[in-house]
Parts: structure tokens; C-alpha cells; sequence
């Protein structure tokens, strides 16, 4: 009997039994289709991810004191305003080098206040982040070279204190210091859950007189090209250990930040994963067994077929091709119905959903093995019946 | 007793049983359904075997049929040991020798009539266009042309049976082996399925082996073979409609 025949005899078996075979599928319906959508939020979650490191600009390196590392508390900094030309000086181009400063602190205008991440930043900002302007303009170098007390909005500042107003020109307060508004950011969303537009920058020099310190927290460096990356960081690290003997900087690259959230996020997806393919396999014990009351009840036309010629091969084989059709049918609709969910989410929801090629692959494969593995015992069992017994039962 | 074999020796058998026996084991006992049967079924004969209830009588069906095996002798069907042949090779032998015809039918419910015939050449691997013209001829050998797409629910039984009756004859076989046909039948409709088998037997010269154990059914064979606790008591050549004993 060749396999073909067997497909159009297991389909026809399928068929004779509509509802039964629903709902048999149904559980590899849910576990293959638990599966996609699990895997496109762990998939989505992980480009989201990407796309705002990638989208803080490129190729570049924050230069931290102490040791950057989970578990670590981040060190008390030393580092002088003046290490921004020891930084240049290494680059080779003062506007690739900015340091920040922050602090969260009450901003008012008139009875309005918002608490926002204030960060003394320079005027090089603009072309190593991207951070681009609304209204106004950003920092200048006299501003910062001056400590003016300007200051840009994010527009979730600017929107608190100024609704429906124009802030460029106005006055807010930072912690009791009045400063005037020269520009507003433009809307950038949450990364994290976290929202970017709740943060004002003002002049570096500003932020130390204001917060009372004469350090800087960092050193933000553009590289010119990504494989210029890794030997700048090493010189740059190089040359703040040999000023500050003693005391350790790490260098930290957008790739270490994005391989650390890959691997968190890949072992997560892979978790969640897993536990959907539990409810695969359980919707693989329910095949075997709707499998072997099937056996029980067609035994009389097991042993028909036995009689008429059918090898042990041929009965085995049948049923195999019945369970794995079982699998494989209830697999494409849980892929549909895992992509349809994962686009619904990815639509209604805030979390983003991004299915990988290779999930309804890999789901649509691995619901063909469970029809295989779940299917074996008891197609085994049709193909062993004595038909001389199988003929015999009602 | 005399045979077709005694009469006419050398020429082969359709089936030839010699000295087999069965056992089978049953909760640790055994127990001998055959106990050493010997028997010869020429090419185009028309046998009834009967014989009370254990008497050994369906054992005998299921080891001509092959669909089982003697625990000891010999059981030769189209000139093959079957008593040697492996569970594979079984199966040949039963898709090509041996057209069955049992007394509930055993048709597949939710099949045309068309497709139930051709089911045995699925298992011997011919083409689905060759495998329905042949039991289109198959069908209308026994007057069934015109319900070819019917399913058994709508068919009458003996209908039914004129379907089982094709489905044992599309494979050509050797022996035309018939447990009981006209058991769940009406008298019009088990005289019909005779009528057939006859009909058959004497146009095509396929052998045919009636298992029965109403006397009107056997008494229509050419030879009657009686068996009584696993062995053959009786095997009379019965000449027109008189049986003449040996």
C-alpha cells in the first residue's frame, strides 16, 4: 500500500470523525499556537530593545567609572569636567566628547511642577546622540562654556508646565534656580517603560554649580566607524588610568548592552517557550490516546484489511499517517491562530510582537513529532492485532 | 473415502492440508482444536465443510484462509508451506490466493461499494483507475453495475453480501473461501448469494469453500467435508444432489 493511499485513507478516517478530530487537534492547536505568540512578544520585546539602543545614535562609548557589571554598585565618580579634552584629545575631535551629570529634580513653572531627570550635558549632545529639536535650539558651547542657566524640555516637561503654550523664552525653575526654556525636544516615547520625554538637559557647568559637585558622572564618546569602537575604548580607558592611578573605568559599548539584554531576553523567550510546549505535549498524550480508542473501535476493520491482504507495515502505517495528519493539521491551524493572536497583541497591546521565521517552522515540526512519537504505540498496537481476533469482535 | 486427489492424482491442489494440528494455549492449558486433519482441495471444486459448534470447524476456516497458522503439518496453498511463511508473506497469500466471504459481511460502513470491492488491490499495490475498473467488473458480475457509488447502509443484505461476494472475486483468487454467507440472510436473498457463488465457481473455476451448518446450504456442494472434535469423520463426493458415500 503506498503512503499516498494511506494519506487519503487516514484523511477520510479524520473526516468520517469531524468533531472528535477537533478536538483532539485542540491541544495542539493551543500548544503550537502558545508557542508562536510566546516566542513573537519574547521576539518583539528583543527588537524593541535593539531599536532604542541603536536609536540612542551609533557607535558609542560611555566610559564609566568602576566596574560595569551586574550586582556591582556603580562608583562614586572622579572624573573632572576637564577630562572632556582628555577625551578629546584621544578621539582626535572635541565634538564627538560629552559628559553628563544627573539628577532627578523638581522643574516649575508658576503653580505647574513635573519631577524630571535633569542632566548637565554639552553642546556636542546633538551629534553623538540622537536628540533632535522641536522648537528652539539646543545648548551652545557659550552656554556651556559660560554655565548658563538655560534649559532644552522634554516634551513631556514642556507639555506639564506649558500646556498649549510656546515654552521657548519662558522661565521654569530647577530646584529653586531660575532658568529660561531655549528649546524643546521632540517626542521620543518610553524605552522600558520608562519615558524619555520626562528629561531636561541643561549646561554641564550649569547642572555642578547647581547640584553643588565638581565631578562628572560620565564620558560619552562617538566612534567614527564600529571598528574604530574597541581600540578607542581600550585607549580611552588607558589614558583616564594613567591620570587617576588607582582607580579602574570601564568602557561599555551599545553591543554589551544589547548582548546582555539578548541573552536575558533569549533565555526568557526560551522559558516561556518551554512551558508552552508542555501544553504540547500534553495535547500529544490526548492524540495517543484518542489514537488507541480508535484502534479499539476500527478493530473489526483492522482485521478486514488484515484479511484481505494488509501487512502489519500497512495497518501500522496508517494509523501513523492518521496520527501525524492529526498533529500536523491541528499544528497549521495553531499557527494561524498563533500568528493571528501575536498580530492582535502586537496591535492592542503595548507589547510589540515580531514572529521569527523559524518559530512556525520549528512549532510546525515539532507537532509532526509529537503525531510520530504519540502515534507509534498505538499504530503499533493496530498492526500487531491477531485479525483471526480482530475479526471476531463486535 | 474417496477424493478428487485418488481419482485424479498428481494434479495440484488449490489446498492441501496434511496432518495439521492446532493447539492453542489458553490460560496455561491446551487445548487441540485440530488434531491432525488431512485434505485436499483441487482447483475449481465446490466443498462445504460442516460440522457441530467446536468442533474445529472455524479453526479449520482461519488455517485454509491463512489468516493462522498450524501448530504442526503442513498447509500448502498455491503450492506455498504456509506453516513457514512469516507474517508478511502471510499476508500476500491471503491478498492473492484467498477471496473471503463472511457471514456479517464486513464492509467498510462509510465506503462506496465501488471502493470496498477494490480494497484488496490497494494491498497489492495497483493503481486507483485499474483498481476501480476491476471491481467495476467485479460488481457487475453479481448484478450490482448499477450500485457501484451505494454505501452498505444503502444496500440491502443481500446486496451487501453480492458486494462481499465481488470483493473476494477482484483479486482473482484461487479459493473462494464463504464462513456461513447465507447466515444473516432471508431465504430469497441466501438462495441468490448460492446462486451466485455456484454460478461463479462453475464460469470462472474458482474454487469455493462453504463453512456452514445448514444442511440445505451444504448439501448444494459437490463434497461435503464433515468434521467432528478436530477431525475429519466424513468426505463424500455428492453427485447430483444423491451423496455417494466412499
Amino acid at each position: 500500500m503506498n503512503p499516498l493511499e494511506s494519506l487519503r485513507v487516514a484523511g477520510e478516517s479524520l473526516a468520517a470523525n469531524r468533531l472528535r478530530s477537533l478536538l483532539t487537534m485542540i491541544g495542539v492547536i493551543i500548544g503550537v499556537a502558545a508557542v508562536v505568540v510566546l516566542v513573537a512578544i519574547g521576539g518583539g520585546a528583543k527588537s524593541m530593545v535593539e531599536n532604542e539602543v541603536e536609536g540612542l545614535g551609533s557607535n558609542i562609548i560611555l566610559i564609566v567609572p568602576g566596574k560595569f557589571a551586574f550586582g556591582t554598585a556603580p562608583s562614586l565618580s572622579r572624573l573632572q569636567y576637564s577630562d572632556i579634552d582628555l577625551a578629546a584629545r584621544v578621539v582626535g575631535s572635541p565634538d564627538d566628547v560629552t559628559a553628563s551629570i544627573t539628577s532627578g529634580e523638581e522643574v516649575r513653572s508658576g503653580p505647574l511642577d513635573f519631577f524630571a531627570t535633569v542632566q548637565g550635558l554639552t553642546q556636542t549632545v546633538p551629534q553623538i546622540f540622537n536628540r533632535p529639536i522641536a522648537q528652539g535650539a539646543y545648548l551652545t558651547k557659550a552656554d556651556v562654556d559660560t554655565g548658563a542657566r538655560v534649559v532644552v524640555l522634554g516634551a513631556d516637561v514642556a507639555s506639564a508646565l506649558f500646556p498649549g503654550e510656546d515654552p521657548v523664552g519662558r522661565p521654569v525653575t530647577i530646584a529653586g534656580v531660575r532658568f529660561r526654556v531655549v528649546g524643546v525636544a521632540v517626542r521620543r516615547g518610553s524605552a522600558f517603560g520608562v519615558s524619555q520625554d520626562s528629561q531636561v538637559d541643561i549646561p554641564i557647568t550649569a547642572a555642578q554649580r547647581l547640584f553643588g559637585v565638581s565631578a562628572v558622572q560620565d564620558l560619552a564618546v562617538k566612534a567614527p566607524t564600529p571598528d574604530r569602537i574597541k581600540p578607542l575604548s581600550d585607549q580611552l580607558v588607558a589614558a583616564l588610568s594613567a591620570k587617576y592611578p588607582g582607580e579602574r573605568f570601564s568602557a561599555v559599548t551599545q553591543d554589551q548592552i544589547l548582548g546582555t539584554i539578548g541573552r536575558i531576553l533569549s533565555l526568557l523567550t526560551l522559558v516561556l517557550a518551554a512551558i508552552a510546549g508542555i501544553s504540547l505535549l500534553v495535547g500529544g498524550v490526548g492524540v495517543s490516546n484518542i489514537m488507541l480508542v480508535g484502534v479499539r473501535e476500527r478493530t473489526r476493520e483492522i482485521g478486514l484489511r488484515k484479511a484481505l491482504g494488509a501487512r502489519q507495515r500497512d495497518v501500522t502505517l496508517q494509523f501513523l499517517i492518521e496520527a501525524v495528519l492529526l498533529t500536523a493539521v491541528g499544528g497549521a491551524i495553531g499557527i494561524l491562530l498563533g500568528v493571528a493572536i501575536s498580530a492582535a497583541v502586537g496591535a492592542l497591546s503595548p507589547l510589540p510582537t515580531q514572529i521569527a521565521w523559524w518559530s512556525p517552522a520549528v512549532a510546525f515540526a515539532v507537532s509532526v513529532a509529537v503525531g510520530v512519537f504519540f502515534g507509534v504505540v498505538p499504530a503499533r498496537r493496530a498492526g500487531r492485532l491477531d485479525p483471526v481476533v480482530a475479526l471476531r469482535t463486535d | 473415502m474417496t477424493t478428487l486427489a485418488d481419482v485424479a492424482p498428481g494434479v495440484a491442489a488449490a489446498i492441501e492440508a496434511r496432518d495439521v494440528r492446532r493447539v492453542y494455549r489458553l490460560d496455561g492449558v491446551d487445548v487441540d482444536a485440530l488434531r491432525g486433519v488431512s485434505l485436499r482441495i483441487e482447483e475449481g471444486e465446490y466443498v462445504a465443510i460442516t460440522g457441530p459448534s467446536g468442533s474445529g470447524k472455524s479453526t479449520l476456516m482461519h488455517l485454509l484462509g491463512c489468516l493462522d497458522r498450524p501448530t504442526s503439518g503442513s498447509l500448502l496453498v498455491g503450492g506455498r508451506d504456509i506453516a513457514r511463511l512469516g507474517d508478511a508473506d502471510l499476508a500476500q497469500v491471503r491478498n492473492e490466493e484467498i477471496g473471503f466471504v463472511f457471514q456479517s459481511f464486513q464492509l467498510l460502513a462509510r465506503t462506496s461499494a465501488l471502493d470496498n470491492v477494490a480494497l484488496p488491490l490497494v494491498y497489492r499495490g495497483i493503481g486507483r483507475g485499474e483498481r476501480r475498473r476491476r471491481a467495476k467488473e467485479a460488481l457487475e458480475a453479481v448484478r450490482l453495475g448499477h450500485r457501484l457509488g451505494h454505501r452498505p447502509t444503502q444496500l440491502s443484505g443481500g446486496e451487501q453480501q453480492r458486494v462481499a461476494i465481488a470483493r473476494a472475486l477482484v483479486g482473482e483468487p484461487r479459493v473462494l473461501l464463504a464462513d456461513e454467507p447465507t447466515g444473516n440472510l432471508d431465504t430469497v436473498n441466501g438462495d441468490e448469494v448460492m446462486t451466485i457463488l455456484e454460478r461463479l465457481n462453475g464460469e470462472r473455476g474458482v474454487a469455493v469453500v462453504l463453512v456452514t451448518h445448514e444442511a440445505e446450504v451444504a448439501a448444494r456442494a459437490r463434497r461435503l467435508i464433515r468434521i467432528r472434535d478436530g477431525l475429519v469423520v466424513e468426505d463424500t463426493i455428492v453427485a447430483h444432489g444423491a451423496a455417494v458415500r466412499s
